[in-house]
């Protein structure tokens, strides 16, 4: 064996003792709850609601341990740390977590989406009595929406493709939905991305202060904007051999592009060391209850 | 001095996770925190919130879901201490699916440390609708049309502060955070772009930042983009509402951007070794 897995073996099982003795030792993890009693203003029944509360309060009186909650910590810093396994290579552990987060992602999207719009939208809406009754007893609607037909003559459409014959209708509704989609596009595409941003950039390059003196700073600035748009426009402008004054134009608009990659680039490191740092805060301070509060 | 180049050539890069572990964590640990320097941008964005009158509706669609957590869930918090605090009335909405845990969060956040905001009457959790974009081009014109019932299947009809809402173009504000499409774009490209009375403001990861930028100023007053910004709206915020700082969690990205200075300190350093190290090894290792 390499020398330094050896190394490496060492240090992942000294921090694997290290996490046990916390856990034993410091309850890692463990979730305090109070509770608050509740009392409805339109029926006048009352109900216990639990909400969390700092580890020192937790000799408080009625406030006790939420193994439930305990569970989730647990469970979260678990996943997290068999995601972050993969930095030593692909393995089980990541990919039992990576399965699972993907999974319970979609069905937890998916059952969002059944009550959210089809029972909150379409059945609510076309059957409002039936709702009134089982899962939306404020609701005070009568009368059917039959225009709701419609979409669901446009889901059945859709689902067709799963029978043996007549996938072709699907193709029906598939049709109307990417027709509307680019409808809806272009015209915001057009008028969002084009002709505002063009309109953005037609700025006056001598700008004069309200007093009257020569504004330099934005007069520059503007300038910049201009003249560097008309630049890395002519980078993409290939009716025209890119060689002389047309060339070293172009050639500007290259260095002007490559800055906003580096941007971009930059921006993208950021927000990834971002995302590491919320995971790392979980880690440190909600299951290991290490280092100063916020 | 050779074998300390090759070592360093050769170097297991598990040392350098190891690195990144400890510059993250220790500012984590400590609790240290440096200073930020607030940019117009930023400035604009707070001014956008702050001198709205009290008791403004303000919309605040949270486009995002735990992944993005980590980069968006700072800036989420202090856009809404800073409505709560300035009494505002807030509106929460999504079109992710996955957003209805991040407002449910907030909600939680809003019930904790200010509990004298009443639900239907100071704020209210409109939830999730499908539809991608074509949820906000329909809400520009009919916002109950879509939304007949609160995310509890409350009819709108009988929530206060509902009562007098057509459409959103009747919100001075839009205050979005948004971790992908469907989101900050869409928001600019379908309500604020169209429609000169909608204003908006934005948070969003960095990823997204440089596809949003030609927005600022015509389409969109200003936008956060990474924690960076975010922690300079805390910064603000703290200075003028200093009873925010003294609560749980509050100076998040102020934290965070500490690690995240550490981190990308580091990581310059690493870059510049490893330039080193190449230019130093390369030679030998042509000729071998």
């Amino acid at each position: 064996m390499k020398q330094s897995n050896v190394v490496w073996i060492v240090v992942m099982l000294l921090a694997g003792a290290y996490l046990s003795w916390r856990a034993v030792s410091y309850q890692a993890g463990a979730v305090y709850v109070a509770p608050k009693i509740v009392v409805d203003a339109d029926s006048g029944k009352s109900f216990t609601t639990w909400s969390k509360v700092p580890k020192v309060e937790s000799n408080n009186l009625g406030v006790e341990i939420s193994w439930p909650r305990t569970l989730g910590i647990w469970l979260s810093a678990l996943f997290t740390l068999a995601i972050f396994s993969f930095l030593f290579g692909d393995n089980v552990f990541y990919k039992v977590a990576e399965s699972i987060f993907v999974g319970s992602s979609a069905a937890y999207a998916m059952v969002v989406g059944f009550w959210s719009a089809f029972m909150g939208i379409f059945v609510a809406q076309l059957a409002p009595q039936f709702a009134q009754k089982t899962f939306m007893p404020g609701d005070d609607r009568t009368e059917p929406e039959w225009l709701m037909l419609i979409p669901l003559a446009m889901g059945i459409m859709f689902l067709w493709r799963l029978m043996p014959t007549g996938g072709w209708i699907s193709r029906w509704p598939l049709a109307f939905f990417i027709a509307v989609f680019a409808g809806l596009r272009l015209v915001s595409h057009f008028e969002a991305d084009f002709v505002v941003q063009i309109k953005s950039t037609i700025l006056p390059l001598i700008v004069f202060a309200e007093d009257g003196s020569f504004d330099l700073r934005t007069s520059l600035w503007n300038s910049i904007m201009v003249l560097g748009t008309l630049c890395c426009l002519t980078y993409f402008f290939f009716s025209v051999e890119h060689t002389g004054v047309v060339g070293k134009i172009s050639r500007v608009g290259i260095y002007l592009l490559m800055i906003t990659f580096g941007v971009g680039f930059a921006l993208t490191v950021m927000s990834r060391y971002s995302l590491l740092i919320g995971r790392m805060n979980f880690l440190l301070k909600d299951w290991l209850n290490l280092g100063a509060s916020l | 001095m050779d074998k300390f180049w090759n070592s360093l050539a050769d170097l297991d890069r598990r040392w350098l996770f190891a690195l990144t572990f400890l510059a993250i964590s220790i500012p984590l640990l400590t609790g240290i925190v440096l200073p930020q320097k607030v940019t117009p941008m930023v400035e604009n964005v707070f001014n956008a919130i702050d001198e709205l009158p009290s008791g403004t509706k303000i919309l605040m669609p949270l486009d995002y879901d735990p992944s993005a957590e980590g980069e968006l869930q700072p800036m989420a918090d202090a856009f809404l201490r800073h409505a709560a605090q300035k009494n505002h009335k807030i509106y929460f909405m999504t079109i992710w699916p996955t957003g209805v845990a991040m407002i449910q969060r907030q909600v939680a956040t809003l019930k904790k440390e200010y509990p004298e905001y009443v639900y239907g009457e100071d704020y209210v959790n409109l939830g999730y609708r499908p539809g991608y974009e074509g949820v906000i081009k329909l809400i520009t014109s009919d916002l109950p049309k879509l939304y007949g019932a609160d995310q509890q299947g409350t009819p709108v009809a009988k929530i206060p502060m509902m009562a007098d809402i057509d459409n959103i173009k009747q919100f001075p504000l839009i205050v979005n955070v948004s971790a992908g499409d469907p989101g900050l774009k869409q928001w600019v490209q379908y309500a604020a772009t169209p429609f000169d009375s909608i204003e908006i403001v934005g948070g969003t990861t960095g990823v997204q930042a440089s596809t949003l930028y030609p927005y600022i100023p015509n389409q969109m007053i200003g936008m956060i983009a990474g924690i960076k910004p975010a922690a300079e709206y805390e910064k603000l915020m703290f200075e003028k509402y200093p009873e925010i700082e003294k609560r749980p969690n509050s100076n998040m990205a102020n934290v965070f951007m500490t690690s995240q200075e550490v981190a990308h300190f580091m990581l310059i350093g690493i870059i510049i070794l490893g330039n080193l190290v190449m230019w130093q090894t390369s030679g030998r290792r042509d000729q071998s």
